[in-house]
């Protein structure tokens, strides 16, 4: 599904990926972990084509993005940090989001879902951290695309929202999709994600599943694992 | 672009400011005419103030808007829509909005008093034409400034000075280099600094269309040499054609390569 060869990024003097390889199937969900200033959000950002490489190559079913832009149609993203244009109010962003995808969406569901009915006229500037990403992932998640990235999806969700976006993404995932998560909470990882990517310092360090991880660093909880792993490196 | 440009210009729309600009070219116009009582005189006063002031207008709402819709541009990013389609957008709308707001701000007064019925028609059309050039141009620059500087506070101070720099310094630095060059023939000179300087360039363009060039002297002879014909106006419509196309394939081209 995409293929990364040989990844590189600098900003300034600041050198974020140095040489990332990295090929994910299609289906499941993948997990991509790291330290804060890893990279995690440089390498999605690289390959929605938010952010340009300085070196390497990224392919999606076999074709390379650079200067594309037609293959984001088949991508779902979810930003890290909810920025929405506030003078907007939470209807007409879905309404102009719907407009400029011209794809069929089911928003009715995800707004029953995340209980977003009372803020639909509300302006974005009004609402909570917290709505606004429920918003955030109204608007991700409505479409029905084969690849779906998630940037930090759990930010400020309370419990209830936490339960049921776990839920929707393994019916995403029954459906066969591919979905990319970036996470801090370890707990929601093991709970979803089928697969690990750790970078480390702008690499790869590690990639396989939850439980090769806990053999590699001999613990038996990921948390401790994760931590273990990243101490291994120093 | 053109779902960008109409969001672009629906979102200025419902804004305050492109209401405040509208309402203050509504009656400036009235009150100009009211005042003159003479839609010829009204143009020149009309003149003395649109070549300042919307640059200025235009170089500030460029950069604000840039800066503020930042949030707006990384959701398009994210979305299957050309970069080049996003910037181009985005920059129409500001432009269109902005030129709209002084053209029908303007027009509605003079149609109003009776411009059709004036000989004054042509030099109207004339203004609202270099005036829409200057929002055209102001914009672009400003745009290109705000994509160049992450900092705002920068971007801003940048912004301004260059509208200084083209409103008023540039002016100072010509006057200054005619009188340390007197001794020697300075007409090709002078035509090619005010043709490099979009405000000098409409000013001219505009003081040599009305009568009142004779009061330009020997200097103002090789100007209305140059621009009172139709190869000069051509010129002259070209080099503001100039400006704001290259300011705009920079922006387009920066964009390209600025990671968001």
């Amino acid at each position: 599904m995409i293929q990364i060869e040989n990844l590189h990024k600098r900003f300034g003097k600041n050198e974020v990926l140095t040489g990332v390889d990295l090929s994910i199937d299609e289906g499941g969900i993948f997990a991509i972990l790291g330290p804060n200033g890893s990279g995690k959000t440089t390498l999605i950002k690289s390959i929605l084509g938010m952010v340009i490489p300085n070196k390497g190559t990224i392919a999606i079913d076999g074709v390379s993005i650079k200067n594309q832009w037609k293959y984001r149609r088949e991508i779902e993203y979810l930003p890290q940090i909810a920025n929405f244009p506030n003078n907007l109010k939470v209807k007409e962003l879905v309404r102009m989001i719907k407009d400029l995808r011209q794809r069929p969406s089911e928003e009715k569901k995800l707004i029953d879902l995340f209980e977003l009915e009372p803020f639909l006229d509300k302006k974005l500037a009004t609402l909570s951290g917290g709505t606004k990403q429920k918003v955030n992932l109204l608007l991700t998640l409505m479409f029905d695309n084969t690849l779906i990235i998630l940037d930090e999806p759990t930010t400020g969700l309370d419990p209830v929202a936490l339960i049921r976006l776990k839920k929707l993404l393994q019916d995403e995932k029954k459906q066969g999709k591919t979905i990319l998560v970036s996470s801090h909470i370890m707990q929601f990882v093991e709970e979803v994600a089928d697969e690990i990517v750790y970078l480390l310092e702008g690499r790869i360090y590690f990639k396989g599943s939850i439980e090769a991880l806990k053999t590699k660093t001999n613990q038996t909880n990921v948390e401790h694992a994760i931590a273990a792993i990243t101490n291994l490196q120093n | 672009m053109l779902k960008i440009l109409k969001y672009s210009f629906y979102d200025l729309m419902r804004s305050r400011w492109s209401y405040i600009y509208f309402l203050f070219y509504l009656s400036l116009g009235f009150i100009l005419l009211f005042l003159n009582n003479d839609v010829s005189k009204a143009v020149i006063t009309l003149m003395n103030i649109i070549i300042v002031l919307v640059p200025l207008i235009g170089t500030i709402f460029g950069v604000m808007y840039y800066y503020n819709s930042k949030e707006f541009t990384e959701l398009l990013l994210a979305q299957p829509i050309k970069r080049s389609s996003i910037f181009l957008g985005q920059y129409l709308g500001v432009a269109g909005s902005l030129s709209l707001s002084l053209v029908v701000g303007l027009g509605i007064p003079f149609i109003l008093y009776g411009l059709f019925r004036s000989d004054a028609i042509f030099d109207f059309t004339l203004l609202l034409i270099t005036g829409a050039f200057l929002t055209l141009i102001f914009t672009a620059l400003s745009f290109n400034i705000a994509l160049s500087n992450e900092n705002k506070i920068k971007g801003f101070g940048y912004a301004v000075l260059l509208w200084l720099f083209l409103a008023v310094i540039y002016d100072g630095l010509f006057l200054m280099s005619l009188i340390l060059f007197e001794e020697y023939p300075l007409d090709t000179f002078s035509l090619g600094a005010t043709l490099l300087n979009p405000i000098d360039l409409s000013r001219t363009l505009i003081l040599l269309k009305l009568d009142i060039s004779a009061l330009l002297g020997y200097t103002g002879a090789i100007f209305r040499r140059f621009f009172g014909t139709d190869q000069g106006l051509i010129v002259s419509l070209s080099m503001l054609l100039l400006w704001t196309v290259l300011p705009v394939w920079r922006l387009l081209y920066k964009s390209k390569k600025k990671d968001f």
